[in-house]
């Protein structure tokens, strides 16, 4: 796919110019959280994550690309509190609250899988993270119902997830992260699973979504064209151990739209992410 | 235990199936289909009953060796009033053995998977009064059971109890760990991740159980009888029948017997539409394939 490049810098000076579309926080912001020197090794010896250290910004849409056992799902799941790092710190500087008590209630995960309980509507499905915090029904109408909205589901309130097609699983699965209107989004590979012109829908309007709520998104992904496509910075990883090989941002405006999957800047970063990724798994079999 | 099983199987489809179709039995295929499948048992139901009165009138048994279908719709009407206190006498062990079962299964499942000590502690217990035989406890259960009515009451239940306890427990730990880690994610607490999600989890197992105990509890209840010996008012279907092999009143032995399997078909019946009920809407096992 790569071929040896003639012009390594990508074309940051793109006729829309950067940041023409929306205005993003300045880089310097205090990160909403940050990882610091992250090991993790699991019970059977293997070294998951070495040395991993990011710090992630407010408003920033950061994909975490990598082969498979890169440790990307691993950070993901540390940042959600699922399971402890061996060693380092995961910081929430921009917290009033202990770190647990805030994480429980500002972090929005969405699954590879879809994971709804299939005994539940779509709405109680949806209700489920108010309702372990001890919100009723009713009190939950509203939430549960604009989540529905923005994924495009309001009339879907009350089918069960066996009558609904991959997609429009994937969007109750994102309903029910946003409902909780968390700070920060966690998504591990959610689209995998799915055809390509849903993905690419999907990718849309959960661009669009991003674009109007300003939240931080945190996105898993071994598809290099989907990380340009959605990011505005790609952290690219290697495997065994999984580590950061690249941290690269993509100057590219939002909003994006599918004319921007055609674009020459396109082009460019992905031959850059491209090689970025290339360079660490030759990296790794040179060792 | 397996074979009840194995044989549930089959019979639970067309029921299932029919239950599926009512939507759309305004479509006059749909409506034969249906009218077929209630046509074909009723039919074949009535050849085999020709066949015995056939055979009876044909071959001149005697009626002490094999009574013909209408000495035994005789003796059903003309012995009600010995056979139905029975019945009754039946049913109520078996439903109370079923519901204590119940109870005591999904509490135990619930205890037993709350941690690994108490399932290894307890489990071979379970496991040990399941597989030695009902026949074989029945007479120490008498002995120190106060009636002869609450000793088949436990044998009973001891017999149901299994099938709901480990069926129970194996759903309650078949839980998608992505849901267990979306839960811990939002911070749900043990009851909440019970509650809401490892017994909806276990239902379907649970409902298995329910099916294959409900069997169970009938046949226990008729097996606990017959090693109690009981006798007299007060007893069950199972020494009915007992008494009309001693006495060779095999139209009634007959009538107790179809009175048996009515009752057992009734509630497996029962229990899959209960099943079927519950899970319509959402599990594998109750949606009909859409191909």
């Amino acid at each position: 796919m790569t071929t040896a490049t003639d012009t390594n810098a990508p074309l940051r000076d793109s006729p829309d110019g950067p940041g023409a579309g929306t205005a993003r926080p300045a880089q310097t912001a205090r990160p909403i959280v940050s990882l610091r020197a992250i090991n993790k090794v699991f019970s059977n010896g293997t070294v998951a994550l070495k040395d991993m250290s990011l710090d992630v910004r407010p408003g920033e849409f950061i994909s975490l690309l990598g082969p498979s056992g890169c440790g990307k799902s691993t950070v993901l799941r540390l940042i959600a509190g699922l399971g402890e790092a061996t060693s380092g710190a995961i910081d929430w500087p921009s917290d009033r609250q202990d770190r647990q008590g805030s994480a429980d209630h500002e972090i929005g995960f969405v699954f590879q899988e879809p994971t709804l309980m299939p005994w539940a509507s779509v709405f109680n499905n949806v209700w489920l993270p108010l309702r372990l915090k001890g919100r009723s029904r009713a009190t939950s109408r509203e939430d549960v119902m604009n989540a529905l909205e923005m994924v495009g589901l309001e009339n879907f309130a009350n089918a069960y997830p066996r009558e609904l097609s991959g997609g429009m699983k994937m969007r109750v699965s994102i309903a029910r992260a946003l409902v909780t209107r968390p700070k920060l989004l966690l998504m591990d590979e959610p689209f995998a699973a799915l055809d390509e012109i849903t993905r690419f829908k999907l990718n849309n309007d959960l661009l669009h979504l991003w674009e109007s709520f300003g939240w931080t998104v945190i996105f898993v992904t071994h598809s290099v064209f989907e990380s340009v496509y959605l990011s505005d910075r790609i952290v690219v990883m290697a495997a065994r151990p999984g580590r950061v090989v690249a941290d690269m941002a993509i100057d590219a405006p939002y909003p994006r739209e599918d004319d921007f999957r055609t674009s020459t800047v396109y082009n460019d970063y992905c031959r850059d992410v491209s090689n970025a990724l290339h360079a660490a798994m030759d990296e790794k079999a040179d060792a | 235990m397996s074979t009840l099983e194995t044989t549930s199987k089959p019979v639970s489809t067309p029921a299932a199936a029919v239950q599926e179709e009512t939507p759309s039995s305004t479509d006059p295929n749909r409506l034969g289909e249906r009218l077929i499948r209630i046509l074909i048992p009723v039919a074949m139901l009535g050849a085999l009953i020709l066949l015995w009165a056939w055979y009876v009138t044909a071959y001149d048994v005697p009626h002490y060796i094999l009574p013909s279908p209408s000495r035994v719709t005789r003796a059903m009407i003309e012995d009600w009033h010995i056979l139905g206190p029975a019945l009754l006498v039946t049913l109520k062990i078996t439903f109370t053995a079923l519901a204590m079962a119940l109870v005591g299964g999904v509490a135990l499942a619930v205890l037993l998977i709350q941690s690994k000590w108490i399932e290894l502690a307890l489990y071979p217990y379970a496991v040990i009064l399941q597989v030695t035989p009902i026949v074989a406890i029945a007479p120490l259960i008498l002995i120190y059971a106060p009636t002869t009515q609450s000793a088949l009451l436990i044998c009973a239940w001891l017999v149901a109890f299994f099938p709901i306890l480990s069926n129970t427990a194996q759903g309650l730990k078949s839980v998608d760990h992505n849901l267990l880690n979306l839960f811990e994610l939002y911070g749900a607490n043990r009851w909440q991740s019970l509650y809401l999600l490892r017994l909806p989890a276990a239902l379907p197992y649970f409902l298995t159980g329910l099916r294959i105990g409900g069997g169970l509890a009938l046949i226990a209840a008729v097996v606990a009888e017959f090693a109690a010996g009981s006798a007299g008012a007060g007893s069950g279907l199972a020494f009915r029948l007992l008494e009309s092999q001693f006495r060779l009143n095999i139209p009634r032995l007959f009538a107790a017997l179809i009175l048996l399997s009515v009752t057992g078909v009734l509630i497996f019946f029962a229990t899959s539409l209960i099943s079927h009920l519950l899970l319509h809407k959402w599990h594998e096992s109750a949606v009909k394939r859409e191909n």
